[in-house]
Order: structure tokens, then C-alpha cells, then sequence
């Protein structure tokens, strides 16, 4: 097999790896905010229930989570485990994606000083226009970094789709590698990681530009 | 009256902060508050502005109770009807408090447009008016960040005055100041005194305290010790604690 035709097979799974990136963030970072907010809940029950999960989510392999998705249901109910691979690939992805996001945006939303909300309630604001008017926008700037951080761990995380056979890039490239005794996939997949994250990089950098016009 | 506050208890924890304190402040009247650190003059103010819960007493701005005490135990209003009432009053930070990501003019229009949903051109143009007033008519369009302290804390008042207050409170406006950016914010404090604007002012600026008010509040360990014209309470204080007070801070 020529490198030409390695790299078109593995880049025909490149739709695949973007479907698992882009529905990943889709999810994730809404299902964040929500996750920080029940953590920062005032409900010490709730509050708790929540940090447990988390921990377990950040502390415990994506991999084995992303099995435990995909192959959970038919051990423990007897289901079949879905044909379509993307469903719990992304589920799996989503929900342990959106422990991390939780992680940062509570990070940002306790970093905002407390004069911030003192002066909004004042003013008159609602509890709901204080947090989207006024702290939201702030904690975005100040979270930007942590959050292009995890978005660059995501890209080469969605090589772990592999351990359920997903067809995306990184798997494709590990049947060549296996079929042909070649390490060159490997390599080729290397190079196709490192374009996406420049991308990546290149974006996030265009939104932190943009949120500079104040301190 | 604009505000009264009849025997005001608060307590953090164990300790007593505001003991037993009543405080009413008349139309036009211009009220300074001085003490030592820790006296409670901010939590005082706090408990004004409803960002303390009081343990018991009466609020009342207007006439109208935000607070009763039954039993006592402290009863707020429902908290739709506290948010009404905070259009009664304004309050200026010693910290400013300004919102970073929206510009001087935003920071003054954007409550009474989204808060008392008044009309955009008419809040721009008192806004601009306002600033004109502050010294500030060309900083419209600047971030908070790119102003010196004295500039932000006049950016705080006009913001507090947008929102058309009956009364105004000042936390130690000029505490964060250098002492040269002191002079400018004391300065437009005094106009809004010539203007007959009701304010409370906590303050360790003595002689300005002893020109603007109308009377001036000696408060320590969570009690008023005196309060009369600020003649008298500077010139002739009658409590060996106002004394020892003012002749710690002429030294
Ligand atoms: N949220 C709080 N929790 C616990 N204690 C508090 C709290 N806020 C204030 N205190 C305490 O209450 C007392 C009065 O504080 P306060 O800030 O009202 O004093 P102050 O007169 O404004 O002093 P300063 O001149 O230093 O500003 C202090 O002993 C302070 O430590
Ligand atoms: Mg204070």
C-alpha cells in the first residue's frame, strides 16, 4: 500500500473524528455549566452527589468509561449494543467532558470578586441577569485557556473510539498498521492531530483576541 | 422621611456587630458616619442596602417597611417587593465595583434600562449628561480598566445616580484612592451636597466630613456613641470616646 492511499483511507475517517470532537463540545460545554451549578448548589446533598461523580468521571480512564457505555447495557439489561458506535462514543465523550468543563467553569464563576454580584443585587438586577449579564461573560474570558486546553486534550482524545471499533481516523490507521506490519499510519495520524489542534489553537487564540479589549 | 432604621441587631456568629442602632435621615440631609475600623459602619450600610440580613429591628424607606421585626425575629418583605425597594437607594463602593466588560456608558445605562426599562435614548442622554457633570464627558467609550481610581469611583456615583436613588450611600469612596485622586471624587460629593442630594457617607476624611455634612455619626463598637453638627462633634465632642477618636486621628 502506497502512503497515498494510507492517507485517503484514514482521512475517509476524518468525518468521523470531527463528528465525535464537534458533537463532544456540542454537549459537553452546556452540560457543564449545568454540572458546576448543582456542584455550587447550596444543597449540601446535591452538592455532594455531584462532586462524587465528578471525581469519579476525572479520576477513572476514559477508555473504561467509554466501554462501560458502550457494552454497560447488554451485561447489565440484556440490551444489544447499538450498531451505530457514535451514540455512546459520544455520550460516553460528552459526559465525561463536561466533568472537566464543570471543574473549570466553577474554577472561573468563584473567581469573579463577590463585589461584582453586591454591585449588580444594588443596581437592581435579578438573579438571573446578574449571572448572565454581569458574571458570565467574565468567567469566559478567564476560563478561555483551561477551556482551549481541554479542546486540544479532546482532539487527540478521539483516538480512544478505537477500543469500541469506531470507524474515525486513529482506528482506520490501526488496521492499516496491523494489516501492512507498518508504522507509517501511525505517523500519518500524528501529523493529522497535529494540524487539527493548530486549527484548534488558532481558533481559540481568535476568541481570547477578542475578549483582550478589557482587564 | 427617607430612611429609618429603629434598633438595628446584627451579629456574625458570636459577635456582635450592630448593637441596638437607630439611624433616620431626612429629605436633603447629608449624614457622615465616622468610627474606628471595625465599628461596624459597613455592615451598618450593608444592612441598609439589604446585602446583610438584619437579626432584628425596622428598615423603612419612605414610610414603607422593607423590614419588621415580630417577636424578635427580623421579617423581610417578599423579595419581589425588597427588589422594588432598592430603587429607593444607591451605593457606592469602596472597591468601585464597576462591571469590567461593559464601557463607562454601559456601565451607567444598563440598569435603568434593563431593570427600570426606561426608554434607550432618554437614559443615554441623562447618562451623558451625568458624565459631563463627573468631569468625565469624554470617557464614554473607555473601559473601566483604562481609568485612573478617582475616575472609576465618579463612574460609580453617575452610575448610582442613573438609577435616580432618593438617597445615596458611600462606603469609604475614597479608602482605594491614592491621596491625590481623592480630592476630585470628594469634590463631586460635595456638588451632590449643594444639590440637595440625600447621602450617607462613611468616611476617615475629617475635615471633608466636617464641610459637607449636615451631621456627623460617631459609631463605635456597634453603637452610636454621639452624632450632632459636625461643629460640635469636631469642635466640642462631649463623649471621651469621640475625644480619644479624633485626637488618635489628628496625629
Ligand atoms: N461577613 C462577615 N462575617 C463575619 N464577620 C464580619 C463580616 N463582616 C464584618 N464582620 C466583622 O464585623 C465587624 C465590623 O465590621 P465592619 O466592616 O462593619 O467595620 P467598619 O466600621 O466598616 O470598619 P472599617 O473602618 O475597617 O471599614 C468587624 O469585626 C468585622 O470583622
Ligand atoms: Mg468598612
Amino acid at each position: 500500500m502506497t502512503l497515498m492511499t494510507m492517507i485517503i483511507k484514514m482521512s475517509e475517517g476524518l468525518g468521523k473524528t470531527c463528528a465525535i470532537f464537534f458533537l463532544t463540545l456540542l454537549f459537553s460545554l452546556p452540560l457543564g455549566m449545568i454540572v458546576a451549578l448543582l456542584r455550587m448548589s447550596k444543597n449540601r446533598i446535591i452538592s455532594n452527589i455531584v462532586r462524587f461523580f465528578i471525581s469519579i468521571l476525572r479520576g477513572t480512564p476514559l477508555m473504561l468509561q467509554l466501554l462501560a457505555v458502550t457494552y454497560g447495557p447488554y451485561y447489565l439489561f440484556g440490551l444489544s449494543v447499538s450498531r451505530n458506535k457514535l451514540i455512546p462514543v459520544v455520550v460516553a465523550f460528552a459526559i465525561n467532558y463536561a466533568a472537566y468543563f464543570a471543574e473549570i467553569y466553577r474554577g472561573g464563576i468563584e473567581s469573579i470578586p463577590i463585589g461584582q454580584y453586591e454591585a449588580a443585587t444594588v443596581l437592581g438586577y435579578s438573579k438571573f441577569q446578574t449571572f448572565f449579564k454581569i458574571i458570565l461573560p467574565q468567567v469566559v474570558k478567564r476560563i478561555l485557556p483551561s477551556v482551549t486546553n481541554e479542546v486540544i486534550t479532546l482532539v487527540k482524545d478521539t483516538s480512544i473510539a478505537f477500543t469500541v471499533s469506531y470507524q474515525e481516523m486513529f482506528t482506520i490507521g490501526k488496521q492499516i498498521a496491523n494489516s501492512q506490519t507498518s508504522f507509517t499510519p501511525f505517523v500519518v495520524a500524528g501529523v493529522f492531530y497535529f494540524i487539527f489542534n493548530a486549527v484548534v489553537d488558532f481558533v481559540m487564540g481568535k476568541f481570547e483576541k477578542r475578549l483582550d479589549y478589557y482587564r | 422621611m427617607i430612611l429609618e432604621m429603629n434598633n438595628i441587631k446584627k451579629s456574625f456568629g458570636s459577635l456582635e456587630v450592630l448593637k441596638d442602632i437607630s439611624l433616620s435621615v431626612d429629605k436633603g440631609e447629608v449624614v457622615s458616619i465616622i468610627g474606628p475600623s471595625g465599628s461596624g459602619k459597613s455592615t451598618l450600610l450593608r444592612c441598609a442596602t439589604f446585602l446583610e440580613t438584619i437579626d432584628s429591628g425596622e428598615v423603612l424607606y419612605l414610610g414603607k417597611a422593607a423590614v419588621t421585626t415580630q417577636d424578635g425575629k427580623a421579617e423581610y418583605v417578599a423579595p419581589a417587593e425588597l427588589r422594588k425597594m432598592r430603587s429607593c437607594y444607591g451605593l457606592v463602593f469602596q472597591q468601585f465595583n464597576l462591571f469590567p466588560h461593559y464601557t463607562v456608558l454601559k456601565n451607567i445605562i444598563d440598569a435603568p434600562i434593563n431593570v427600570h426599562k426606561r426608554p434607550k435614548a432618554e437614559v443615554i442622554a441623562e447618562a451623558k449628561a451625568l458624565l459631563e457633570k463627573m468631569g468625565l464627558g469624554d470617557k464614554a467609550d473607555a473601559y473601566p480598566c483604562q481609568l485612573s481610581g478617582g475616575q472609576q469611583q465618579r463612574v460609580a456615583i453617575a452610575r448610582a445616580l442613573a438609577m435616580k436613588p432618593d438617597i445615596l450611600f458611600f462606603d469609604e469612596p475614597t479608602s482605594a484612592l491614592d491621596p491625590e485622586l481623592t480630592g476630585e471624587v470628594l469634590k463631586v460629593i460635595k456638588q451632590l451636597a449643594e444639590d440637595n442630594m440625600t447621602m450617607v457617607v462613611v468616611t476617615h476624611e475629617m475635615p471633608f466630613a466636617r464641610a459637607v455634612s449636615d451631621r456627623v455619626i460617631f459609631m463605635a463598637e456597634g453603637v452610636i456613641v454621639e452624632q450632632g453638627h459636625p461643629e460640635e462633634v469636631f469642635g466640642n465632642p462631649k463623649e471621651e470616646r469621640t475625644r480619644q477618636f479624633l485626637q488618635n486621628y489628628q496625629n
